[in-house]
């Protein structure tokens, strides 16, 4: 593999990494958000501030990154998850202008001119670059994905599936509402701070555009594309919309455009996703391999 | 018989200027089986919410085992004892019918921060739940997606989960509309089991034959207001009872 795919296939693996995230919120918890990308920002832009202002290394500033985000996803969590459906869906919006705003205007942050200088990962004293990093990425996808299937084989996952499909029946049930769409907010928004630490020491410099709300529809197209709920989708979400622009790189200018018809097709007649309950590929999947019940 | 489990003292309910619940007192004992019967838009429903905590009464005081309950959400109630089923059914559609009852087995589980995180598909609550599915009789459909289910069925499976919780009161919102006949007799027969285990029923019922039935003692509703009380004969008899449901002059035809 040349330097170029596997540059690509780190995008496509940090990405894939916060579209995981997203799923717990909207896949698991049915909770929807459309602001994923503040706390891919607010990952990066911490891991960014404690490695070069506070010198930590990469390793020591991941836990406190992932701790960070998911305190802010708790905090900002709280007030917008007493909301339901298109209410949420703009406060979540909100919140992603206003994070991207604080990026861009308070100087701690490097305003308009972003963070730059940012150290790369160094791992036995070795520097992390190109298929490095990528195995770096990959490992920890492998985690969030473990991480993703323990909670949906848990308690805790179970109350928040029964909250996505009846929030009264489920709270009748003793399951607090807000404990768990909180908690699952939380666990998605750690994700993302995770992924958000990889891409600031991968780019080196970041900026508060990298972190707008047309990445968070993006995610979100991933989620729905790939299968919405699924373990996989995310990951097979992410692969997709990140190789299709590369190879159809003469249509660079109608991306956009090709991704809502993407969408809009997914909508029509896979809306369950490509790894969805009785999508064309699972079922092409269960006639090979028996019964799966990923 | 004399143990009160549940009391409503003096309960209002006031949505805007609508009394849909005005100034209920009633009280259900352990081990028996009450009937809320009353015309449509009495106000049963809204006692049920009341009770179970979705709403918080507008004045008055629910006690549970005599301790107060006003304002604790569904949740607290729930694992204070209090089961229900819904009116409107309300199945989690996209899980199957015995993941459906797994939820609720998994009540004393969501409290804590560790039980909640232990993995809830194990061999013992799959027994369990089938176990609740056999009793209602619903076992062979125990991994069809919920919400694939025709009513009756769904209707049973909201009286396996309710049961599920192991409550003290079980509150049954029409469960027994529209099923058939056998099916109500097989339903029937499990609310007397359950009482007869020691667990308290609250039954909202149109079917008069299956409430004055099933039931020791008849609380009739009317208007939101409280309009009568006592054995199922006496109500049955009642002038005032007959004239809300059939309307003035009714009475004097029906005697």
């Amino acid at each position: 593999m040349n330097d170029y795919s596997i540059t690509i296939l780190t995008f496509i693996a940090i990405q894939a990494i916060v579209a995981c995230g997203l799923n717990v919120i909207v896949g698991y918890a049915g909770q929807i958000s459309l602001g994923h990308a503040a706390f891919f920002g607010i990952g990066a832009y911490s891991s960014a501030l404690l490695t070069t202002k506070a010198g930590l290394t990469f390793w020591a500033a991941l836990p406190l990154v992932i701790l960070i985000t998911g305190s802010i996803g708790l905090v900002l969590g709280m007030p917008s998850l007493r909301l339901r459906e298109d209410f949420l869906a703009v406060t979540t919006i909100g919140i992603n202008f206003i994070v991207e705003s604080v990026f861009l205007y308070v100087p701690f942050f490097g305003g308009a001119l972003g963070l730059g200088g940012i150290p790369s990962i160094t791992f036995l004293g070795t520097r992390l670059r190109g298929p490095n990093f990528l195995y770096l990425c990959l490992v920890l996808l492998g985690l969030v994905l473990l991480i993703s299937r323990r909670f949906t084989k848990s308690w805790a996952g179970l109350a928040c599936f029964a909250l996505r499909e009846e929030e009264t029946a489920a709270s009748s049930m003793g399951v607090s509402p807000i404990r768990f769409k909180l908690l699952a907010f939380v666990l998605g928004t750690a994700m993302a701070g995770m992924g958000g630490a990889l891409y600031a020491h991968l780019m080196r410099f970041i900026s508060a555009t990298d972190f707008g709300f047309p990445l968070s529809i993006t995610l979100m197209s991933m989620v729905v594309l790939g299968g919405i709920g699924t373990l996989w989708g995310p990951v097979l979400g992410a692969l997709i919309l990140g190789v299709l622009p590369e190879v159809f790189r003469p249509l660079i200018d109608y991306r956009m455009l090709l991704n809502a018809a993407i969408l809009l097709l997914m909508i029509r007649f896979q809306p369950a996703g490509l790894l969805g309950e009785g999508s064309f590929l699972r079922g092409l999947f269960q006639r090979k391999g028996g019964t799966s019940n990923g | 018989m004399d143990d009160v489990l549940l009391r409503l003292d003096r309960v209002s309910k006031h949505f805007g200027g609508l009394k849909a619940v005005d100034n209920v007192s009633f009280e259900l004992a352990k081990g028996e089986i009450l009937g809320l019967i009353g015309p449509n838009g009495a106000g049963k429903t809204t006692c049920f919410n009341l009770i179970s905590g979705v709403y918080t009464p507008t004045s008055g005081a629910i006690y549970l085992e005599e301790k107060p309950t006003g304002g604790l959400p569904p949740y607290r109630m729930a694992s204070l004892g209090v089961g229900r089923t819904f009116q409107v059914v309300k199945p989690f559609s996209t899980l199957s019918v015995v993941q459906n009852v797994m939820v609720a087995l998994g009540l004393k589980r969501y409290g804590g921060v560790i039980s909640s995180f232990a993995p809830w598909e194990t061999k013992k609550s799959r027994k369990e739940a089938m176990t609740l599915l056999e009793e209602v009789g619903i076992a062979h459909l125990a991994d069809t997606p919920s919400g694939q289910l025709p009513l009756g069925n769904q209707r049973r499976l909201e009286l396996a989960r309710a049961l599920a919780l192991m409550p003290g009161v079980l509150l049954l919102d029409e469960t027994f509309s529209g099923l058939r006949h056998e099916e109500i007799s097989l339903l029937s027969k499990l609310v007397l089991e359950v009482r007869n285990k020691g667990i308290s029923v609250l039954l909202i019922e149109h079917n008069m034959k299956v409430a004055m039935g099933l039931s020791d003692r008849l609380v009739v509703l009317d208007h939101g207001r409280l309009l009568a009380e006592g054995k199922p004969e006496d109500i049955r008899s009642d002038p005032a009872v007959i004239e809300a449901y059939l309307g003035k002059g009714a009475s004097a035809n029906a005697s």
